[in-house]
């Protein structure tokens, strides 16, 4: 018996877990530089041009994505479940390109030089206004949130349809090589 | 691609009951060990490490929340003018400001405190913050204050201090046992004291010498790192501050002197570069360096126009001592991070606030 079990293709997979591997790296050192004294300063230096690097990225993404083709779904995901996970990626395209857009419209409207590394900087997005800066940072901490867990939710849909239902969902994202069955 | 695969690799067989219950524990206890990695990276588990939104929260204790103003340094007023570079500082450091020419220049003129309306006095110490705007859209920002060291060489001992000196509610005065204790456990503060004290108070903003106190590195052209220290030192002649305060009462007579100075014609300082030598604390405020160490004059700083706070001007700015262009990095000093850490919370909590006037008021600035 044969399945139309396939893999994204090399290039959509590799910007996935490039992406992943980003996304959970500027998670992470955002909520640490927020409570950290002695790291900071080190802290925001990586995360403002890794913030830069995911929104050039998201685009590329986004563009690939329009030009591959796409595995089908397992027969266990119905059509209800097909529906959340189009949402959900969606949702976390829309959240990765927001978020940093609002980081760098938040240091823009702060009037920060935005650098990105030595003399590389980022030109401003949005006038000096403090009461602009106050809302983005807020929403800068509200999308972070949802981007984490939007995350959670997607990791562990994976794990419960490769886990229990056991319909290899995973191997269609799967860093590696999947041989069709 | 057709095979022969047997049917179990296409069906799994079912799981039992208590198989999916384990596998549903494992997924459970998977995604609760990265929702707990981000609490414990964000010190959730940690509750009394210090942390910027604590720091600022002592400044509230002791101050109170004044709207809309910086939780340091709350009393305070714009100027602005332009730093001529000479050129000498570019061996250091090839920051562009140090190539010789002409950058503009917005500043900040401040008493330290939570209090916005804090009364002048002889003894207050003055800042300065300064932000140079070269045309490459870099910026170097940095805050200085009239003190030729620092008080602390650590976060923690600012915090420390800072809750020592709140003034007890029942006299109105800092309980002089706290600071005691204080400076029994804080040799180094018992020592910066004695440097201050030995050092008279100027008159006036426009005398007073604004030091960076903490340690930066410049980096010249070639890659050579410079351990360095700068001070603005004024044009206008050292005066002594008179003891007591001037008959007038007024509240602002520092803020209103430096007004009808500048009013009065532009006011100019050397921005002095001091080099640390092997062997000079990088990493401790609290310490000078040697008298002799060499130093170069960078060029002259004029400020010639003033302003009351108001909406865009140095008001919204925060003058983060590490807003650095390239040339100019941050030393191994500890307060450094932290100051932009701590400067950062108080900017961000102050600019969603309601903006109260500030003591220096525009019908105080107009001729």
């Amino acid at each position: 018996m044969t399945t139309d079990l396939e893999q994204f293709p090399v290039s959509m997979r590799f910007l996935h877990w490039l992406t992943a591997a980003m996304v959970l790296t500027i998670l992470g050192i955002g909520v640490a530089m927020v409570a950290s004294l002695a790291d900071y300063h080190q802290l925001v230096s990586i995360h403002r041009p890794l913030g830069f690097l995911i929104l050039v990225l998201v685009v590329i993404r986004f563009v690939n994505r329009q030009f591959s083709t796409m595995p089908a779904f397992p027969a266990t995901v119905s059509s209800g479940e097909r529906f959340i996970a189009h949402a959900s990626e969606m949702l976390l395209y829309t959240l990765l390109f927001v978020q940093p857009l609002v980081g760098w419209g938040m240091l823009s409207a702060a009037r920060y030089p935005i650098v990105l590394y030595g003399p590389l900087h980022l030109f401003p997005i949005l006038p000096h206004s403090v009461m602009l800066y106050a809302a983005l940072r807020k929403a800068h901490t509200v999308l972070a949130y949802l981007l984490f867990f939007t995350f959670i939710a997607h990791f562990g849909a994976v794990l419960f349809h490769t886990l229990i239902l056991r319909d290899r969902l995973f191997s269609r994202m799967a860093p590696y090589r999947v041989p069709a069955r | 691609m057709p095979t022969d695969a047997t049917p179990s690799t296409d069906q799994p067989a079912p799981l039992s009951v208590p198989g999916t219950l384990a596998r549903l524990a494992g997924i459970g206890v998977v995604l609760l060990f990265v929702v707990g990695g981000f609490l414990y990276l964000g010190g959730w588990f940690s509750p009394h490490e210090l942390t910027p939104a604590r720091f600022v929260n002592g400044f509230q204790k002791v101050f109170g929340i004044h709207s809309g103003f910086r939780r340091n340094h709350a009393k305070g007023m714009c100027v602005a003018g332009y730093f001529d570079s000479n050129g000498q500082a570019a061996r250091w450091s090839k920051a562009d400001v140090f190539r010789p020419g002409r950058v503009s220049v917005i500043g900040r003129f401040s008493l330290p405190g939570g209090n916005p309306y804090v009364a002048d006095t002889p003894a207050s110490v003055r800042g300065l913050g300064l932000a140079f705007r070269p045309q490459n859209g870099e910026e170097w920002r940095t805050a200085m204050i009239d003190l030729p060291v620092f008080v602390v060489n650590t976060p923690q001992a600012f915090y420390d201090q800072l809750l020592a000196s709140k003034p007890d509610p029942a006299t109105g005065k800092p309980d002089p046992e706290k600071m005691k204790a204080f400076l029994a456990g804080h040799p180094e503060t018992v020592r910066a004291l004695t440097i201050i004290k030995a050092q008279p108070f100027s008159s006036g903003f426009e005398n007073a010498t604004y030091n960076s106190l903490n340690a930066f590195r410049f980096i010249s052209a070639s890659g050579t790192s410079t351990p360095v220290r700068w001070s603005v030192v004024p044009f206008d002649p050292f005066k002594p501050a008179e003891p007591s305060q001037p008959a007038t009462q007024d509240r602002n007579y520092l803020f209103d002197a430096l007004i009808a100075r500048i009013q009065s014609g532009p006011v100019r300082w050397h921005l002095i570069v001091t080099a640390g030598q092997p062997g000079d604390p990088t990493d401790d405020a609290t310490i000078p360096w040697p008298e002799d160490r060499e130093h170069v004059d960078a060029g002259t700083l004029t400020l010639d126009q003033v302003e009351a706070e108001a909406p865009g001007n140095c008001r919204d700015v925060n003058f983060d001592p590490l807003v650095l262009p390239v040339g100019i990095a941050p030393s191994d000093d500890p307060l450094l991070s932290a100051r932009s850490a701590v400067y950062s919370q108080s900017f961000t909590r102050r600019a969603g606030e309601k903006k109260e006037p500030s003591a220096i008021t525009p019908s105080d600035v107009r001729k």
